[in-house]
């Protein structure tokens, strides 16, 4: 198929497609520029500045919040990558009686509602009478961001070629060694696509992290969310360009390793 | 097989398992268990002040979503919730058809690009999906309050005169801000059903005679079916339980499930309630899942980025 081939154009599909990618970015390119503004407001243009930016620096309820975000999403990254490359390998080879029941389990926390996973977490540890603090948040956190972690690692362990680790076998190379030396550097960016996601996942979710945070362990976006409900302002302006452009960083960075080594 | 392969066959099985076993065991204690307390919540009394009374069984929760107690402790049939459910519905229904409008064209416009076109375009519509959904929002709230970039847009156009847009805060302002979250959750799946789709089918239906407006409902239509459908259900699900978008853009008046959900863990301090409402919602999500994947057996579901 020639795209160039007039037959392949069908009418009002090309502005249609346009206006899509119009209507995704403004919204983004309007939040960013409005973010240098130099007055007051928060919506009227004024001058270039990087004033907001600096406020936002030195605040300290920010910059705990951030801090909160980061340590959470650090170690929900770490180990939800762990538990999903473990559960990856085990997922590998003949089907079982019983595995599809377990990706079945994998996919659930993509599958069920975001405030049902946050209602039904914050009823479970009010069960168990564990108090609500960053701990818990870390609890939730693992769960959601094993499935984002799960996808990419099981993607790459299936697109590998089995005669690698024979060859290694072959060789005289013991189980653990061809494990080392051959299938995890052949899984690692996989696993660092995985980790990534779960990273930008878990610093970005505002729902579950609302519902089971404990007084004082506020992160980046129930920080945001309680000061949009307060009223807009450059300084949300500030804070939330800084948290896009993270996000978009993260994502060009994981696409260009997945694309890279395939 | 003799018996010693067999023996090694069950190790290697043991020993998947095993592999397997802690992300089991934590999906399971800290979803499956969860969702199990929340069930058996819907079916307890609430607390004085927020919580549950752990241990005192009662259908109220499932009365209360029908049914008012009077002061004299008679039943009054109330349509309060009811109507929420309706409006979530609706709005997503509005949502669902807007996404499938503009999405569709778009997953075809992107099928139909060169193949280096299309990885940098598909990149694009995903990097919304990995971006803050809070301060995507919060960004409409910038173009779209009076005075906003929108309003004095419109102005400047000539388009409106004097008075406020006053649109956020309303259903217009909701919807909006439900297709803007959820069109690339259209978009992917139409475009991996479209990319697989073999065009040599469509240049025989215009060998025959077929215009583009016949091909198009003939052939790539149907053959998209599996992700139409499958984008459907990724934008009319998450649209339904959305919680964050009528908070912030309808401004706590246009409610959807997901804030009264919210407000029985909250002001309402009716947990058993809001445990009764969380697992309708998640009923009816997998009800969708089953009939979805009933349907399109063994067609890829795909697309979930």
């Amino acid at each position: 198929m020639n795209p160039r081939n007039p037959l392949w154009r069908f009418t009002g599909v090309r502005p249609l497609a346009w206006l899509f990618f119009a209507f995704l970015y403004v919204p983004i390119v309007v939040l960013v520029a409005l973010s240098f503004n130099g007055g007051q407001s928060a919506t009227l243009w004024e001058s270039f500045s990087l004033k907001w930016y600096a406020v936002v620096a030195n605040d300290p309820e920010i910059v705990r919040a951030a801090k909160n975000s980061l340590l959470v999403a650090t170690f929900a990254t770490l180990i939800a990558t762990a538990l999903a490359t473990l559960a990856a390998l085990g997922m590998r080879g003949p089907a079982h009686r019983g595995r599809t029941l377990m990706s079945g389990v994998l996919s659930l926390p993509l599958l069920v509602p975001e405030i049902v996973t946050a209602v039904a977490t914050l009823m479970f540890f009010a069960f168990i009478g564990l108090k609500l603090s960053l701990f818990t948040i870390l609890i939730a956190h693992v769960v959601f961001c094993i499935p984002f972690a799960y996808l990419p690692i099981r993607a790459r362990l299936e697109g590998m070629d089995p005669r690698l680790a024979e060859a290694a076998a072959d060789l005289y190379a013991s189980p653990w060694r061809t494990f080392w030396r051959v299938t995890l550097p052949l899984l690692a960016p996989g696993m660092l696509s995985g980790a990534m996601l779960a990273f930008i996942i878990s610093m970005d979710d505002f729902v579950i992290t609302y519902f089971v945070a404990g007084a004082g362990a506020t992160t980046l976006p129930v920080y945001i969310f309680s000061s949009i409900r307060m009223g807009i302002s450059p300084k949300i302006n500030a804070i939330s360009s800084i948290i896009l452009l993270i996000s978009i960083l993260f994502v060009a960075l994981s696409y260009y390793i997945g694309q890279r080594k395939r | 097989m003799n018996a010693a392969g067999l023996r090694h066959e069950r190790r290697l099985l043991l020993r998947r398992l095993a592999l397997s076993a802690p992300a089991m065991a934590t999906l399971a204690v800290f979803l499956l268990v969860p969702l199990g307390i929340m069930l058996l919540v819907s079916f307890l009394q609430p607390g004085d002040y927020g919580g549950v009374k752990w241990g005192e069984y009662s259908l109220e929760a499932y009365v209360n979503f029908l049914y008012e107690r009077d002061l004299d402790d008679s039943l009054v049939f109330n349509t309060d919730y009811l109507q929420i459910f309706q409006r979530s519905f609706w709005l997503s229904v509005l949502t669902t058809a807007g996404c499938l409008l503009v999405g569709f064209p778009t997953a075809l416009y992107l099928a139909l690009q060169s193949e280096r076109r299309r990885n940098l375009l598909l990149l694009l519509v995903t990097v919304p999906f990995w971006t803050n959904l809070l301060v995507r929002v919060y960004a409409w709230i910038l173009l779209l309050r009076n005075g906003g970039l929108v309003d004095s847009g419109l102005e400047a156009l000539g388009l409106v005169h004097g008075g406020d847009l006053n649109v956020l805060y309303t259903d217009v302002a909701v919807v909006i801000g439900l297709l803007y979250t959820f069109l690339p959750f259209m978009v992917l799946p139409i475009y991996t059903s479209l990319e697989k789709l073999d065009w040599r089918l469509v240049e025989a239906a215009y060998d025959l005679g077929a215009t583009r407006r016949q091909a198009l409902r003939r052939i790539i239509v149907p053959l998209a079916m599996p992700g139409i459908a499958a984008g459907t259900i990724l934008v009319f699900i998450p649209s339904l339980g959305n919680y964050i978008i009528p908070e912030l853009l309808g401004g706590g008046k246009a409610l959807m499930i997901g804030n009264l959900i919210q407000l029985q863990f909250g002001t309402a301090h009716n947990w058993p309630l809001g445990a009764a409402l969380s697992f309708a919602l998640l009923a009816f999500v997998l009800l969708a899942m089953l009939v979805y994947s009933l349907r399109f057996k063994g067609a890829a579901a795909g697309g979930h980025p």
